[in-house]
């Protein structure tokens, strides 16, 4: 058991890193906040349920626009369900509600309380109720409380950080494989934007914004499949050819680039149904974006190929030493060609679910992702020779990366900054993994100058 | 009386001293007591088994480790070794197996490098290739300064390393396992030059599995075992038989255990292989229980018979058949499915992923047998692999250990469990006991008799001839690429015949 979590330790070290960061982030960003929209009904609605009795009367008060009508709506339906009776709810600015307390004035219905938001409240109409409406029986106002609370922590930021990560985050999945496997393929944002035209033009071609679903998994799988396939050609560049990988794949990249544009006829695609947004913008239960599942499920299945099947196990050993491995009778051609394929085809389904993210498709979608892609699969602990990492690890890294971009943004820290302090982040993980290897006086010895 | 006539030849001071030296790693203690002295002028042979802890005291004298207790005195005066360098400014030079030159710079460049003389900033190359000859020719041997290294050979790589320790005017001159990877003609040499270094006054620790080296050129050895100080003394109050014992820590009955073997029909019948100029024309047979040896000069073509045989390298022509069935094998994996295996010389490039942990190197070849719809059955794994390292006693101190951590008796005892797991019915072995212990030998000699007494065959490849004349039932000598002579009756022939084969 001791051993097990020493090991964990050793290969998911980053994850401490990641805490840290979300630990610190969560100070910097903790603040008072305001709850608005229907995240603020639950709450405002416990509230007036326990301090008035079942039966009474609510007037429930907000402006007219989107946000407050879901709050107005939400409100009503939590305040219905523990027993409420709401008398009427106005939607508009100050005049509509005064109209709406002097009918009830007028009318006779007495009201316990106002529910309403911050804002309203400080209407003067609602100065000194009583005397202005006596019939109403001096009704209180009731607002949603504010509460302290990290903004990074908020349900929406952290979604907006996973949403940001996803693309980066699948493709990293077949990075960490084609780097643990000795290789490294500079040619996936090219495929994202290969991928994201091929199938929107399919789209534009096939239907349009009328285009029906089974046109849209077509069109999907269309650009999933020609990404693979430019992955195949990588691979049998690299192990029939014997290019180096990082000239075989830098020339693909160049490659697939152009064959973006010259499919997109250099423009941007946005003939598409509102149904092609669903893998990219659309929520399941929980309210999940379904792109986030279906990256957490990729990591799930990539975990499992990595450590127990035996082409798991040919990937690390081809990383580590080639020669051995063929010796030992595996083919290590076909296993190399495997990498490569995958890490284009996923790199086609990154472009698939940016492309639904953007509703639209553009041959300059993805440009230098490669660069965060590895940045990725390094800071989460893979090694650049081949043999050694882990899928978590890359999640870690991926995560990493994302929540110091994130932070970033929310301290207000501008952009340029961001690509300093990133570039050092990337080295310090560098460092930090030569550190788990080696020690502080080795790394500090194999530096110093000789001695005359 | 032993210690007068000790005193006699050498010294009194002695150059260097090691005390109750100590040295454990994550899980190891490569050390518990290790003790060395060493005069000027005096050649001292370090012996051990593999694992024995001999590497790891000689880096704690360079300073690659730190040693956890003990003291080192050079001249009688404490020295703190933390680094390389510490042990460099003392005079201390180490001479590893893998040498530590740059392949691309010159033999002159490699002498002086980090040490370059300069003139207002400028290399002085003439002073240098001056500096550089004037070694050579103490060395007793024409290498030309400007010639880069990775042109040289591995036999004048090594003299350049001893050139570059005399250029730093080193006192102390440690050599780890220096014949290696040298010809015997080479080796002959070599010993002439720690001969004449020792007249120099250096004080040189020999490391070596050679015994025939101990005694021809050393005159103390110091025995390690275990991670301890066995025993120093006068090679010249030693024998064979007491050196062994001490190393292993037991008599061993005989060097060569082969048993009498039973053998029976051909089974691997080879003919006509043909590759280039490194294989031609090679026929052979092999028989069921046999232990067919293949012998001859480095560069005969041997280690090249194999491969081809293994599928590592395509043949231009030739049959390969077992069992009067023909085979066709265009790659290790073909050989493998058709029960052949390969345990190749070089464990650290072709044998082994050292960064794996030592289980899954167990499996590499053996994983479809381990799997199941292409998922590893890890309970029939780690079972199969516990079994192997009880049989072959590999120490590890879990299955999950990373193979580069070990010894190099494991290591070639994992390689060994990786192919004996592939049940293969023809084992090519190529220099099975390359770098490793007496003990480990005899051990893998009795397993080379397990599998012929199994009923499988065996082709080794020995540049020992004392091997190759102890352990095979018949050899086949070859020279360049082709096979020069065959030799059946074994039991009486000598090296010279085999030498003679061999030359010609």
């Amino acid at each position: 058991m001791k051993f097990s979590l020493s090991r964990f330790f050793s290969d998911y070290g980053m994850a401490g890193v990641l805490v840290l960061l979300c630990l610190y982030y969560s100070w910097a960003t903790y603040t008072t906040l305001e709850p608005r929209g229907e995240a603020a009904a639950p709450d405002l609605a416990a509230q007036i349920a326990r301090s008035m009795p079942k039966g009474g009367n609510v007037l429930i008060i907000a402006r007219a626009d989107d946000e407050d009508a879901r709050f107005a709506a939400a409100v009503e339906t939590r305040l219905k369900e523990a027993g409420i009776h709401v008398v009427g709810k106005v939607l508009g600015d100050p005049r509509a509600a005064r109209q709406a307390l002097q009918k009830y004035d007028s009318e006779r219905v007495p009201i316990g309380r106002i529910a309403t938001t911050p804002e309203c409240a400080a209407w003067t109409i609602f100065d000194g109720l009583s005397e202005k409406y006596p019939n109403l029986g001096s009704p209180a106002l009731a607002i949603p409380r504010s509460y302290r609370w990290p903004t990074f922590l908020k349900k929406e930021n952290l979604l907006n950080v996973a949403n940001q990560i996803v693309v980066v985050a699948i493709l990293a999945i077949g990075m960490t494989l084609v780097i643990i496997a000795g290789g490294i393929d500079l040619s996936v944002g090219s495929l994202i934007a290969l991928s994201a035209v091929v199938m929107t033009s399919l789209i534009r071609d096939r239907g349009g914004i009328d285009a029906t679903t089974g046109t849209l998994i077509l069109a999907c799988s269309a650009g999933v499949g020609a990404c693979a396939f430019i992955g195949l050609f990588s691979g049998l560049v690299v192990t029939v050819f014997r290019v180096p990988p990082f000239i075989g794949t830098l020339a693909v990249m160049q490659v697939a680039s152009g064959l973006a544009f010259i499919i997109a006829r250099g423009g941007s695609i946005y003939e598409a149904p509102d149904s092609l947004a669903w893998l990219g913008r659309g929520v399941g239960w929980f309210g999940i974006p379904h792109a986030v599942v279906l990256m957490v499920a990729l990591y799930i299945a990539a975990h499992v190929l990595m450590s127990r099947t035996a082409l798991g196990r040919y990937i690390y050993a081809v990383g580590g030493n080639v020669e051995a491995t063929r010796l030992s009778g595996v083919r290590v051609g076909a296993v190399v060609v495997f990498v490569y394929v995958l890490s284009g085809a996923l790199a086609g389904l990154g472009g698939v679910v940016l492309a639904s993210q953007l509703k639209s498709g553009s041959p300059t979608y993805g440009l230098a992702y490669e660069l965060y892609v590895i940045a990725a699969v390094v800071v989460g602990g893979a090694s650049l020779s081949g043999g050694e990492g882990r899928i978590f690890g890359t999640l870690i890294g991926a995560l990493i990366i994302a929540v110091i971009q994130n932070g970033m943004n929310l301290t207000g820290v501008e952009s340029y900054t961001q690509k300093i302090v990133l570039g050092f982040v990337i080295l310090g993980a560098v460092l930090l993994d030569m550190l788990k290897r080696r020690n502080w006086r080795d790394l500090f010895a194999s530096m110093r100058p000789a001695p005359k | 009386m032993k210690q007068a006539a000790d005193d006699l030849r050498l010294p009194m001071t002695p150059l260097l001293e090691m005390r109750g030296i100590e040295k454990s790693f994550p899980g190891v203690r490569a050390i518990t007591r290790g003790e060395l002295d060493l005069r000027g002028g005096e050649v001292h042979g370090l012996l051990g088994e593999n694992g024995a802890g001999k590497s790891t005291f000689i880096k704690v004298l360079a300073g690659a480790h730190r040693a956890d207790a003990g003291t080192i005195r050079v001249h009688g005066e404490i020295l703190r070794v933390t680094t390389p360098h510490d042990s460099a400014r003392a005079g201390i030079a180490v001479i590893y197996q893998e040498f530590n030159l740059v392949p691309a710079l010159s033999a002159r460049e490699n002498i002086f490098l980090g040490r370059e003389s300069t003139r207002a900033g400028f290399i002085a190359q003439r002073e240098e290739h001056d500096a550089a000859r004037a070694l050579f020719r103490q060395l007793d041997c024409d290498i030309n300064p400007e010639t880069p290294c990775r042109a040289l050979t591995v036999a004048q790589q090594q003299l350049v390393e001893i050139a570059k320790a005399l250029a730093q005017k080193a006192r102390i001159l440690v050599m780890d396992e220096p014949t290696a990877a040298l010809s015997s003609r080479e080796v002959d040499k070599l010993l002439a030059i720690v001969r004449v270094l020792r007249g120099k006054g250096l004080g040189i620790i020999y490391v070596t599995h050679r015994l025939d080296e101990v005694f021809a050129v050393c005159d103390r050895a110091t025995v390690m075992r275990d991670g301890e100080h066995i025993a120093t003394e006068p090679v010249a109050l030693l024998t064979r038989e007491r050196l062994i014992e001490l190393m292993v820590g037991r008599k061993l009955e005989a060097e060569f255990p082969r048993s009498v073997p039973k053998i029976g029909p051909e089974r691997l019948v080879v003919s006509g292989l043909s590759r280039g100029k490194t294989v031609q024309d090679v026929t052979f047979s092999m028989r069921r229980g046999e232990v067919l040896g293949l012998t001859g000069l480095v560069g005969a073509g041997r280690t090249e018979v194999a491969r081809l045989l293994f599928g590592a390298d395509r043949a231009d022509s030739g049959r390969i058949a077992l069992d009067g069935r023909e085979l066709r094998i265009r790659s290790p994996r073909d050989a493998i499915r058709a029960g052949i295996c390969l345990l190749t010389e070089d464990r650290k490039h072709q044998g082994l992923v050292l960064g794996l942990p030592v289980r899954e190197n167990f499996s590499l070849p053996n994983l479809p047998r381990f799997s199941r719809a292409g998922f590893v059955g890890e309970r029939s794994e780690r079972g199969a692999f516990a079994g192997f390292v009880e049989s072959l006693r590999i120490k590890i101190s879990h299955q999950e250990q990373i193979t580069r951590n070990l010894s190099g008796g494991n290591q070639q005892k994992v390689v060994l469990a990786k192919w004996l797991q592939t049940n293969s019915e023809i084992v090519l072995i190529d220099e099975p006991t390359r770098g490793i212990d007496v003990g480990a030998k005899f051990e893998i000699y009795q397993l080379i008799n397990q599998l012929t007494a199994g009923g499988k065959s065996v082709l080794m490849i020995s540049s020992e001839l004392p091997e190759a004349l102890g352990m095979c039932d018949r050899i086949l000598v070859m020279r360049e690429g082709r096979i020069a002579g065959e030799i059946t009756d074994v039991a009486n022939a000598t090296q010279q015949q085999i030498l003679r084969l061999a030359t010609q």
